[in-house]
């Protein structure tokens, strides 16, 4: 053989070895280590003995062809900025520790996906170098008198997360590379359910993971004595994906007994039914696709999903959140033939930032770091991506505290003549993006569970972590192919991965896929693994066979893998060999229809709620600073400049407005042709206090809080469309779905009086969390998120006050009731009746303020909802540095409510605008004979004054109302987990 | 009259690309998006146009540190087109992340001239966050086509490593002194400050942009292409029927290709 060390180019030819090495990068004595000063505050904190001195380090074991120079010349070229950095190349067997000091280390666990490790092998190619089994780590240095025990408290409470991370301290060896899973031996496994009894089929669930009850269980026994043979273990697997009721939906679109009344699908009945007789012309895909699809523009549509990822996100908040908003991005790249991303949305729902320790309940991670986490999680992924996150909520509530709420939402614009989508028989089944390995196993199964003190031991391998940059380019390669007209069908690989991605499309054909031909980030994977597996960053396409070369070189142009994994046919069967045996031969009308239904049953839940004692008069300026500063009213700016909500230009109404960008938006606006002044806003309503009290008014309120939102901002309530996530407590409870049925039919009265279709919705409904025997629902919690098109964005309005001397008019009536309102809560009492929504009215108050701001008459407007009026007022006020009185007095009122219930009640349909006096009567032309008021003016001083017909109410300075608004949520200020 | 021409290299992960080349093609540019890999199998692309333009995003993941693969595959493989570029008139815009890659590359600031060399380095930021926000800039040199009469901006920034951090006190005195430094963040009073948020990141000396020593190449952690129009200020609302059509980033783009024509 003529074997030379290396090639010409002077680097080392293929059959040189690898070696594995550590590359350890440290910064400079002189440079300031700010990671390790954030570390040793949060630990001082904490109350740990840690002494001056603790640095921090990054590192890198990997394995490199050739020696320690192409280590040196990767860490050189690549890992160390020279202006900061020092670094050590070591061997796995050297001891890492340096001399006098103590070490920590913080390393995933094998398996665990790691995003930059992926990044740094495909940058290696960029120099040349070939880079295998890169694990990234983090290490910390403390002076050799720290206390070992102190160095292992901040490396498992602050910096580790045990469901993916170990910790090592004082370490005598290296951290190796990646290491290849043991290789398992091929065998075929069937499962032996012809002859199972009700107990066995029972154990066969859970032992499997299969999440099936006992008639399902029955369903696919009954089938397969019917093929008269044994399913294999992946059989049963992509039935138990494809039925879970994450992909399903099956109680919503079940049948439903609820006050001697079934209710045949409830998703058809209430929700697809408004839209159907709605028939709105700018509902261009409704309920099939990824994504809704509404009219933007004469050459696109717009696309709007929103996904829930609370079961991920409890195990590992990072992780969890981040692969939340890559799936629904994905989701977005997988609706008609594939739309550009141009917005994100995010609304989570946390226990309280500051519970006490002992009131953590065990095996959950504490709020505030699960908050934080989420948060990191977004913000890498999104602004990665180059998504802009625009707008979102957080709402905070002790029951969130073990089963937190993640969702994401995703905008997408799509060519007009991208929408349909076929599959025809012969087209190639095209997998393309990362690689799969073990992450995620049984996602969509373990998100249709309840979350309980183990979950976090059993189900990290359902832990799933996010490459952003692999989605980048992922994206970027799909555009250009759907572009050039290259396939004829798209999905992305979500929960399930390829079982649920490959028996969606081929549900009208059928297909073959080998299995083997699935490229692996390393070996050992068994055939089930490979077929359930939900790596992130991979979608299926339908090639027409004629285009596989070219689609091939388009996706290779990008540093995107993509594989030929099987053919699309016309058997109506699922089939997957592994090499060269049969794996899987299943009926696709079973798999899709075979589903048997059930008749759950739904209760009325007996609720006793109350009305708090009056508010003693002389304490509502007090109570309004206690109000600011509940965590659901407080500033989220700490989240809000962590994201990228600018990226591709097209903000125009930013989440934080006014002089001093302060100002909380209603929701946001966006223009997404670049020189186009067409436009969309887009926000969410969202307030499960309400729904203690009453589901149904909950709904009601949700839709016209999200309508009110994007019509503040100036969006045509006529162009809108809205999207329904239920976030439940297991609906196996009666009492869980009764809620959800009052909460549904609403839902349809309200899409039906405001002319608002639902476009899209997705549901998440085992959110429970167990110790032991006691369980905890998260309460019923509906999230609806509202589009609406913005027909030019320069008549947008904001919401802070724009200057003295102008008139304040509030518009929408004020009505006595408290119920599920923050004034009753921090009152002690969740308050007796939630205010009606009066769905004659209410539509006609969202066109008439819409036409205002569209004729120019409004300077500022602001929606009242958490807090009413004085929250409002306060808002719109120190947002802009304008003073502003109001009278009470004057107030439209339905009832006799009192001083505070005026102030701080939270009836529905109500503004507050801020208007020039010349513009009053034009106003007044428009509002008509709706309930409106000139409510006060704004002031060249720097008070909130309120008064009730000459009477003071109280009179606050605006420094004072904005400093308790913007310090609770500031979490930098506060222990917590280090940045990560 | 020549229609300048602009390339916009992106790599994987480049998120800004779009904006940017719409930025140019606003002031009549014929602006090119090209990945690098296309570059890097003709180099001589590179010639045939007369602006370089490095958008934002995470170029490779970022992982290794902010525009370091990009850098590192342009100094082994695009070197001497790139200083050609430089030499025969060619102007080179970097933003944010465009910007990282430039100073890792040593075009930027290039005090001794040699490309390869690193001299600052844009590290994390001392809040330890990624950051969204808008920043009141300083114009402390006009010697760069770029700036020409601009007014002092307001511009976003979005970025976890921007804070300048010099190699040594040698270059930092140099910075100042061979008038490399064309943008500094300041406070509402208008002076350079070290003050959180209004310096975002902690930046040596308050810069937010560079030039190098011919004035034709800036790097700057603000997005200009983000302040084109008067409707993306953030506080545009309150400025009634005056919002204008352009908005405080406009200039830059408008100054290249106004100085592109004026060469022919």
């Amino acid at each position: 053989m003529h074997a030379t060390a290396e090639d010409k180019d002077g680097r080392p030819a293929r059959d040189v070895p690898l070696s594995a090495f550590c590359i350890e990068v440290a910064l400079r004595e002189d440079r300031q280590d700010v990671v390790a000063a954030r570390v040793a505050a949060q630990a001082r904190e904490l109350g740990l003995p840690l002494p001056d001195g603790l640095r921090s380090r990054r590192g890198w074991s990997l394995r490199v062809r050739g020696g320690e120079r192409e280590a040196r010349r990767l860490a050189e070229g690549l890992l160390v900025d020279p202006v900061m950095h020092v670094v050590r190349v070591l061997s796995p067997d050297a001891d890492p520790r340096e001399h006098g000091s103590r070490r920590l280390e913080i390393v995933r666990l094998p398996g665990v996906m790691d995003p930059g490790a992926q990044s740094i092998v495909r940058a290696a190619t960029r120099l040349e170098l070939d880079v295998q089994d890169v694990r990234s780590w983090q290490a910390f240095v403390a002076p050799a008198g720290t206390d070992p025990a102190a160095l292992k408290r901040l490396g498992n409470e602050l910096l580790a997360n045990a469901a993916i991370e170990e910790v090592r301290l004082d370490p005598t060896t290296g951290i190796p590379p990646v290491a290849d899973l043991p290789e398992t031996p091929f065998r075929l496994v069937h499962v032996a359910i012809q002859r199972a009894g009700a107990a066995e089929l029972e154990r066969l669930s859970r032992d499997g993971c299969l999440a099936l009850d006992a008639t399902e269980m029955r369903a696919v026994q009954e089938h397969f004595r019917a093929e008269d043979r044994e399913p294999t273990d992946i059989e049963l697997e992509t039935i138990a994906q494809t039925w879970s009721e994450h992909c399903k939906h099956k109680t919503l679109t079940g049948l439903v007994e609820y006050e001697g009344r079934v209710h045949d699908n409830l998703l058809k009945s209430t929700i697809a039914r408004a839209t159907r007789e709605l028939d709105r012309p700018f509902c261009k895909s409704v309920f099939v696709d990824n994504a809704g699809v509404v009219a933007f523009d004469e050459k696109h549509h717009l696309t709007f999903k929103v996904e829930t990822h609370n079961h991920p996100s409890a195990i590992e908040p990072y992780g969890g959140a981040g692969t939340g908003l890559g799936g629904v991005l994905r989701d977005t790249l997988g609706t008609g033939l594939g739309a550009r991303p141009i917005a994100s949305t995010d609304v989570f729902c946390f226990g309280p930032a500051d519970l006490p320790a002992g009131k953590l309940p065990r095996g959950a991670l504490h709020p505030r770091r699960v908050m934080k986490g989420v948060v990191a999680g977004v913000r890498d992924y999104g602004n990665r991506m180059g998504i802009p996150t625009v707008n979102g909520a957080v709402c905070f509530d002790e029951r969130y505290t073990g089963n937190p709420l993640v969702y994401c939402g995703s905008i997408g614009l799509l060519p007009a003549d991208r929408l349909h989508k076929e599959v025809r028989p012969g087209d190639l089944v095209l997998l393309a993006g990362g690689r799969t390995g073990r992450d995620g196993i049984h996602g969509a199964t373990f998100s249709s569970q309840e979350l309980h003190e183990e979950s976090e031991k059993v189900s990290s391998g359902a832990v799933q972590i996010g490459n952003a940059i692999e989605e980048k380019r992922l994206m970027d390669a799909l555009l250009q192919a759907r572009d050039l007209g290259l396939y004829r069908a798209v999905t992305d690989c979500g929960a399930g991965g390829l079982s649920s991605a490959v028996g969606e499309m081929a549900a009208d054909t059928g297909a073959q896929v080998q299995l083997e031909r699935v490229p692996l980030k390393y070996h050992g994977l068994s055939y089930a693994e490979i077929w359930i597996s939900e790596a992130q960053e991979r979608m299926v396409f339908a090639v027409p066979p004629e285009h596989e070369a070219a689609i091939l070189r388009v996706f290779a142009a990008e540093d995107v893998e993509a594989t030929v994994i099987g053919r699309f046919e016309a058997s109506g069967r699922l089939r997957a060999d592994f090499r060269g045996t049969r794996v899987m031969d299943l009926d696709l009308r079973f798999l899709h229809e075979g589903l048997p239904r059930r008749t759950r049953q739904a209760v009325r839940r007996a609720r006793a709620t109350r009305d708090p004692a009056p508010l003693p008069a002389g304490r509502e300026g007090e109570m309004l600073r206690r109000l600011l500063g509940a965590p659901n009213i407080a500033s989220k700016a700490w989240i809000i400049h962590q994201y990228d909500h600018e990226v591709q230009a097209g903000s125009v109404v930013k989440p934080l407005v006014g002089p001093r960008r302060e100002g909380p938006s209603d929701a946001a606006v966006v223009a997404p042709v670049l020189g186009s002044r067409r436009g969309f806003a887009v926000g969410c309503g969202l307030d499960p206090c309400l729904g203690d009290v009453d589901p149904g008014r909950m709904a009601l309120h949700a839709i016209d809080e999200a309508l009110r939102n994007v019509v503040a901002v100036g969006g045509d309530p006529a162009q809108a469309s809205i999207l329904d996530n239920f976030s439940w407590g297991s609906c196996e409870r009666p009492e869980n779905l009764g809620d959800l049925v009052e909460a549904c039919l609403a839902c349809y009265a309200g899409a039906k009086a405001y002319g608002t279709p639902f476009i899209s919705g997705k549901d998440s409904l085992n959110n429970d969390y167990r110790v032991g025997d006691a369980v905890q629902s998260i309460p019923p919690t509906l999230l609806i998120s509202a589009l609406a098109i913005v027909p030019d964005v320069a008549q947008a309005c904001s919401m802070d006050l724009k200057g003295a001397g102008h008139e304040l008019v509030l518009v929408g009536e004020s009505g006595p009731e408290l119920g599920g309102s923050h004034l009753a809560r921090l009152l002690g009492e969740a308050g007796a009746e939630v205010p009606p929504v009066d769905l004659a009215r209410a539509p006609r108050i969202l066109s008439a303020v819409h036409a205002a701001i569209a004729r120019g008459l409004v300077l500022a407007c602001h929606d009242l909802s958490e807090g009413g009026l004085g929250v409002a007022a306060a808002e719109m006020a120190f947002g802009g540095g304008v003073g502003a009185e109001l009278d009470l007095a004057r107030l439209p009122v339905r009832g006799a409510p009192d001083v505070a219930r005026r102030l701080f009640g939270q009836s529905a349909s109500r503004f507050l605008l801020e208007v020039e006096p010349a513009q009053i009567p034009a106003l007044h032309a428009l509002l008509a004979d709706l309930p409106h008021a000139r409510l006060g003016r704004t002031a060249a001083h720097a008070d909130l004054v309120v008064t009730d017909g000459g009477r003071p109410v109280l009179r606050e300075p605006l420094a004072g109302l904005r400093a308790a608004w913007l310090a609770p949520l500031d979490l930098d200020h506060e222990h917590g987990e280090a940045a990560r | 009259m020549t229609t300048p021409a602009v390339l916009v290299l992106r790599a994987a992960g480049t998120n800004c690309e779009r904006e940017t080349a719409y930025a140019f093609e606003r002031f009549g540019a014929r602006a090119t998006i090209s990945h690098v890999n296309r570059l890097l199998e003709s180099p001589d692309e590179l010639q045939r146009h007369h602006v370089l333009a490095l958008p934002g995003g995470f170029a490779y993941g970022d992982d290794a540190g902010a525009g370091a693969v990009l850098a590192c595959e342009m100094r082994s493989r695009l070197n001497e087109p790139l200083r050609r570029f430089v030499a025969e008139g060619g102007l080179v815009l970097g933003i944010c992340n465009g910007f990282q890659a430039l100073v890792r590359l040593g075009l930027l600031p290039g005090l001794d001239d040699v490309l390869g060399v690193q001299e600052v380095s844009l590290a994390d930021n001392d809040s330890l966050k990624y950051e969204d926000r808008w920043v009141r800039l300083q114009v402390t040199s006009r010697r760069c086509v770029f700036v020409g009469d601009m007014p002092a901006p307001e511009l976003p920034l979005a970025h976890g490593e921007g804070k300048l951090v010099p190699r040594d006190a040698q270059v930092r005195a140099r910075l100042a002194a061979d008038d490399r430094v064309v943008f500094r963040y300041v406070d509402e009073q208008l002076h350079p400050t070290q003050h959180y948020p209004e310096n975002p990141n902690g930046s040596t000396d308050a810069i937010a942009g560079l030039t190098d020593r011919t004035g034709r190449v800036l790097g700057l952690m603000p997005h200009p292409e983000r302040a084109l129009f008067g409707y993306h200020h953030p506080a545009w609302t309150r400025q009634g029927a005056r919002v204008p059509d352009l908005g405080p980033g406009a200039p830059l783009f408008a100054n290249a290709c106004d100085w592109v024509r004026a060469q022919r």
